[in-house]
């Protein structure tokens, strides 16, 4: 059975049709939402198996059909679908730990009354994810982006009515658009300078060979190759999504979602949309390789962000007291990685890893939820404890993901996704420094993962909350099984062969696994897992209150990473300031400047006609009246003559008369 | 004297006559009687100035004396009018207490 | 052709109505009035659809024209004719008209002066788009000034007098200014018809013409027309009248306000500026555009300050407006036929979708103010998500539009401004950026202090969306989605004129 690129718009349609179901509801359509998401959600899993195994048909062709969404002056802009091993891969992935994840929020979400609006929310992020995937255009890709994005936003801010949630939501949603802005001027860039964004058209797309060469042979005005400035404007909105230092702040803080939101989107798929993003225009990312003489390769900068981001993220988790919050700093970490493998080289490294990592994470996650969901909500790794006995499958499902996370040798996927990377990073040519902070941070990571299933897990229950735990339902612990099978059945993919390296990438070459980095590693997990055991599992707490161990040893540094390097505070006194500021700015323009001249000219108006009227009435109204009072006197006056007797006009006509007559007889009458 | 002057003589008595009676008499209807007086005075002079002028043939004074008469007619029929008016108000024609129009 | 002469019904068809409400509306109900109102409301709408029916989607130039002389002494011809940007225009006012009456369908204070005012005012709108001669374009454009007035003063908050009259005032001083320029074209060209005056300045005679009355004529005639239709859209600095204006008139009237009446001046750069004195706009671009980030960036910082909702709305309504501007100056600079495509059906666009969005965000403020007995501060609310789910989720789609989020109607448009500005002008582009930035962060803080966090005193009491309220909301809402999803309905109206500009860019 294949599937053709028209047909892959069924992938990301199912669950928007389950979402918009959802919306749809009445409050009260719990089961029909819940059915609907999770049924859509299987279908498309099916569906994405069709096509993984139509893409695995020919691993090195891109299957896409491209179409136009409105026109544009004399020609159109066009979207697409695009169909390769990478999408396949991804898209069987997101569908499958998503439908997991979906049966198991049957469970953990029971209670909520907003129950449906939580499905309808999964399915519309579902659609969102699942479009970005099979999209063929960096448009279709940038819109699916900023939806997913929007559906995190919601998801995070779940439990609205808390004001850390909503906080939290507009954290998240802001930081990731920081990052979003520099890919929309990336995308900008790259359509005005090629005049397309389909990834794939026959030739002309972007990620093609005609535009990767015009674009590397541009420059900017730095030196910088063309290619080099998009690629990095594009990998800023990676750093946002996929947490990435500086703008990492946001994920810890998402995770005051539900945990099924914090498992499906900030660990197992949406944070690796950057990572998938990068791995996508992989081609563009790298266009600038064979120029020798720029000042600088953007994956250059994509390895050094990743390796910083791995080693801070591990380092931060070694300190934190939240079960979330410890995975959500492995989150970035591992993250991290990922982005070291890409910019070192090994894209399929990365995806292999990314792969790897939703499935081991989703389970911790999930693992994680399971026990909060018994704990009666209780998150503090110092508050719960001992949960080993009444909890055992949610134990040893978080135990193997624990294991895969910490690489733990040969039986667990993630040991064999974090060699690749490893050996990718110890084989980059520009500088071994992002291999030496991989390097710790494995240790870090095996450390901080033992640290937390001791503390967790081992001991004996120091709340009450944690003394009254029982084992989760089996909606929920079931997925908690199937992925820890996953977990461990997908070391499978790349041993003994490197199979999904071969299917991602046909044109790559094996290398020979070095057996001395592989023993170094080893010995780096042991190292991680031994002193995590020896300061944590020998000796356990004893009570909530009693001191850690690390911080009694050093308690500026830990409280230091405790306090997340302070980041947030640095934020808040410089952007969150600079931003008040602009506002208070923009604000005093307005009354003060803006106002104020209108309000000037506004009263040299009134002005203006106080003074013409002062004028009209002292000036003109005063010559007027006085020339009419003089007037009106002057009428008086000889109105007088106007006695009204009859014979006094006659007698002065009589009078005048006389006169004419003498006048006219003395004059001679001529 | 010649008739030309007798004429003129009349019409002058005529005319003081007319004029006394406009100037001294106090009832409204005795000063219209004046005003006819002086006048017919004028009419006089008019048809004296004709008859013993040097174009005695043309019928130029009669046509004026005509159109003169025509106007006192009119004129007395005004003034009756003013009187009617005056004696609606005031119950009496006596110029001396119409004096409403005053200034 | 049709013989009706359908772009004159159009525009006195809302007259008529105010006719009608004013022989007939005395002896009924004051909720016939309304009826009565909303049905003259909507033949804009449907006429519009006729119009949609009978308009060549592939032409570029006027349609359905219809012109007669009027005064033969001063050149005047009675002129209305159609294109893709008038169309545009009346298809919007067609939509939103109606929806803003049914936003005011609880006004009690006199329903039928406020439907006869409406109608008016919607008439007016009209002919400014549909007119063709400056002579009735600028009735049409001043006599939109007097039912706003009274709607503005007489419906508004306490704060109306006020700002009725700095609106109608500062309106007033700029169309004095256009009207002087307008005069001087008169003088010298002997013409008002726009499309006389634009086939002079397209072969190049407006300029020498105008130079015979003195040498600096042609650029004072641009300012002055400039600076009228800068005060009506308003372009930075010249909005300071519009933020108390929306934030006094009531809800419907600031919809229309916002939703029709802004695009005017749009459509007046579009229609006499830009294709009158596209020399003097070359020249002055790079100032203006100065200008138009100032209105985005600023604009939607002075906005994050605002706790008036309704003043922050205004001021997100000038960021967006400022962008159509933005992308109109950015094509002005520089000659680039595919970018300045993008850009111009950007602003479009950019116009109808700011329409719907802003006029959407007013209602759902309305709402908030009607429901809380006139209170409109940010802190006056929280929590109200809890208790009105259907209310909050069509305001936020409305605010997500407004923010431009891709699948709703205000993400296309921006999408092309921005490409066609970054095409035309990068670093205008990269500033713009800011303003989306900072567009985010106001609407999100609104939505957060609004609607999210534990439930506020106040908003306990507070109903969902009746079923007027819920009939204003709804076509809004459909629309957003209609138009974001497939905004080629929109742009195959207004494609062929674009392409025709953009392939004679002067």
């Amino acid at each position: 059975m294949t599937l053709s690129a028209e047909k892959l718009w069924f992938i990301p349609a199912l669950p928007l049709a389950a979402a918009a179901v959802g919306a749809l509801m009445p409050r009260s359509g719990r089961a029909i939402a819940a059915g609907a998401a999770i049924a859509a959600m299987l279908a498309a899993f099916l569906v994405s198996c069709v096509a993984l195994s139509t893409a695995l048909a020919d691993p090195a062709a891109k299957l896409v059909h491209n179409f136009a969404w409105f026109d544009l002056g004399t020609s159109a802009l066009r979207l697409g679908w695009l169909l390769d091993p990478l999408t396949a891969f991804m898209c069987v992935m997101v569908t499958f730990v998503g439908a997991l994840i979906f049966i198991f929020s049957l469970g953990y979400m029971k209670a909520d009354e907003n129950f449906k609006q939580f499905f309808c929310f999964l399915s519309l992020f579902a659609a969102a994810m699942l479009g970005l995937l099979v999209a063929n255009s960096l448009l279709l890709l940038f819109i699916c982006w900023e939806l997913v994005g929007l559906a995190s936003y919601l998801l995070i801010g779940f439990w609205f009515h808390k004001p850390s949630a909503a906080a939290a939501a507009k954290k998240a949603f802001i930081t990731t658009r920081i990052g979003d802005l520099g890919l929309l001027l990336g995308m900008l860039w790259l359509y005005n300078s090629t005049g397309s964004l389909l990834f794939f058209d026959g030739g002309a797309g972007v990620l093609e060979t005609a535009a990767l060469g015009s674009l590397a042979a541009q420059f900017t005005a730095g030196g910088l190759a063309v290619s080099t400035a998009i690629g990095l404007l594009i990998f800023c909105g990676a750093v946002g999504k996929s947490g990435q230092f500086p703008l990492h702040v946001w994920l810890p803080d998402a995770m005051e979602g539900p945990t099924p939101v914090s498992a499906l989107i900030h660990a197992a798929t949406m944070v690796a949309a950057g990572v998938f993003l990068i791995a996508r225009v992989y081609p563009l990312m790298s266009a600038d390789q064979v120029l020798a003489h720029v000042p600088l390769h953007a994956l250059t900068v994509v390895a050094f962000i990743g390796a910083i981001t791995a080693l801070m993220g591990a380092c931060i988790a070694v300190a934190q007291n939240d079960i979330k919050r410890v995975l959500a700093f492995s989150t970035v970490s591992q993250l991290g990685y990922m982005m070291l493998a890409l910019g070192v080289g090994s894209w399929v490294a990365a995806i292999f890893h990314l792969l790897t990592h939703a499935f081991f994470k989703a389970l911790l996650f999930l693992g994680a939820g399971s026990v909060i969901h018994s704990a009666h909500h209780e998150q503090d790794i110092r508050r719960l404890g001992g949960l080993r006995g009444p909890m055992k499958v949610t134990f040893a499902t978080f135990a193997i993901g624990m294991m895969a996370l910490s690489g733990v040798p040969f039986l667990f996927s993630g040991f064999w996704s974090k060699e690749a990377i490893l050996h990718a990073a110890h084989g980059w040519e520009v500088s071994q420094l992002p291999f030496y902070a991989a390097l710790i941070a494995v240790v870090l990571t095996a450390f901080y993962m033992t640290r937390l299933v001791a503390e967790t897990f081992f001991g004996k229950a120091r709340s009450d909350a944690a003394g009254h735990a029982h084992e989760s339902p089996a909606t929920m612990t079931i997925p908690l099984v199937i992925l820890a099978v996953c977990a461990v059945l997908l070391s499978l993919l790349a041993w003994p062969s490197p199979w999904l390296q071969h299917q991602l990438d046909p044109s790559a070459h094996s290398e020979p696994d070095g057996i001395s980095l592989m023993v170094l590693s080893i010995v780096l997990v042991a190292l991680g897992l031994g002193s995590g055991w020896a300061i944590y599992g020998r000796k356990p707490r004893v009570s909530e209150t009693s001191a850690d161990p690390l911080a009694t040893a050093s308690p500026g540094l830990i409280a230091f990473l405790a306090a997340k390097l302070k980041f947030d505070e640095l934020y808040a006194a410089t952007f969150g300031r600079l931003n008040a500021a602009s506002a208070a700015f923009a604000n005093f323009l307005e009354v003060w400047l803006w106002g104020g001249i209108v309000t000037l000219l506004a009263r040299l108006g009134e002005f203006t006609g106080l003074v013409n009227r002062e004028a009209d009435e002292r000036t003109l109204n005063g010559g007027f009246n006085s020339v009419s009072e003089k007037v009106r006197g002057t009428g008086l006056a000889y109105s007088r003559a106007q006695t009204g007797d009859v014979h006094g006009y006659l007698r002065f006509i009589a009078l005048g008369f006389v006169i004419l007559v003498l006048l006219v007889v003395m004059g001679g009458a001529k | 004297m010649s008739p030309l002057q007798l004429c003129l003589v009349l019409s002058s008595l005529l005319f003081c006559i007319g004029l006394v009676a406009v100037l001294s008499r106090g009832n409204a209807i005795l000063v219209l009687l004046g005003v006819e007086l002086m006048l017919n005075a004028a009419n006089i002079n008019f048809i004296a100035f004709w008859r013993y002028g040097p174009h005695p043939d043309a019928g130029t004074g009669v046509i004026f004396v005509l159109f003169s008469i025509a106007a006192a007619a009119a004129e007395a029929a005004v003034g009756l009018a003013l009187v009617i008016a005056i004696y609606r108000h005031q119950q009496n024609i006596r110029l001396q207490e119409a004096t409403r129009l005053k200034g | 052709m049709n013989s009706l002469p359908l772009l004159s019904l159009i525009v006195f068809a809302p007259w008529a109505g105010t006719v009608v409400l004013a022989f007939v509306g005395r002896s009924v109900s004051a909720s016939t009035n309304r009826a009565l109102a909303l049905l003259f409301s909507l033949s804009t709408l449907a006429l519009a659809l006729v119009v949609l029916g009978s308009f060549d989607p592939h032409a570029a130039g006027y349609q359905l024209v219809e012109r007669h002389a009027w005064i033969k002494a001063l050149n005047v011809n009675y002129h209305l004719g159609l294109d893709g940007l008038s169309l545009l225009l009346v298809l919007l006012t067609g939509i939103v008209s109606p929806l803003c009456l049914l936003a005011s369908w609880r006004v009690e204070r006199c329903p039928r002066a406020f439907g006869m005012l409406f109608l008016l005012l919607q008439g007016a709108a009209l002919g400014v788009f549909l007119a063709l001669d400056f002579f009735h374009w600028f009735i049409f454009w001043e006599v939109s000034l007097v039912p706003a007035f009274f709607l503005i003063k007489i419906w508004g908050g306490p704060g109306a007098t006020r700002a009725a009259y700095q609106f109608v005032i500062y309106t007033l001083a700029g169309g004095a200014c256009m009207l002087l320029g307008f005069a001087a074209l008169y003088a010298a060209t002997g013409t008002l018809n726009f499309t006389d005056l634009a086939q002079l300045a397209a072969t190049g005679q407006l300029g020498p013409k105008l130079a015979g009355l003195g040498h600096f004529w042609p650029q004072v005639v641009f300012v002055g027309v400039f600076l009228g239709l800068a005060v009506k859209v308003p372009l930075f600095p010249f909005h300071t009248w519009l933020p108390p204006a929306y934030a006094e008139a009531p809800t419907g009237v600031s919809m229309f306000l916002t939703g029709v009446m802004s695009k005017m001046g749009v459509y007046g750069f579009l229609r006499i500026l830009w294709p009158l004195f596209p020399a003097q706009l070359h020249a002055a671009a790079p100032c203006l555009l100065w200008l138009a980030l100032g209105g985005v960036v600023l604009g939607a910082f002075a906005a994050m300050k605002q706790t008036d909702l309704k003043r922050m709305v205004a001021y997100s309504s000038i960021n967006h407006l400022n962008y159509c501007l933005l992308a109109l100056f950015a094509v002005a600079s520089a000659t680039k036929p595919d970018a300045a495509a993008a850009a111009l059906s950007g602003t479009l666009l950019q116009m109808f979708n700011h329409g719907l969005s802003a006029a959407a965000l007013f209602a759902c403020v309305g709402i908030l103010e009607a429901r809380a007995g006139g209170l409109r501060g940010l802190d006056d609310f929280g929590g109200v998500r809890t208790v009105a789910p259907l209310f909050a989720g069509f305001c936020g789609i409305a605010m997500f539009s407004s923010l431009g989020l891709p699948g709703l109607n205000g993400f296309v448009g921006e999408f092309l401004i921005f490409r066609g500005v970054f095409g035309l002008a990068p670093w205008a582009a990269g500033v713009a950026c800011l303003g989306l930035l900072a567009t985010a962060l106001f609407l999100l803080t609104f939505w957060q202090r609004v609607f999210h966090g534990p439930v506020a005193a106040g908003v306990a009491a507070f109903r969902d969306l009746d079923r007027v309220e819920f009939l204003t909301l709804l076509p809004f809402v459909v629309l957003m989605f209609l138009f974001g999803v497939l905004p080629q309905i929109v742009i195959s109206v207004f494609n062929p004129l674009v392409t025709a500009w953009a392939a004679h860019l002067p």
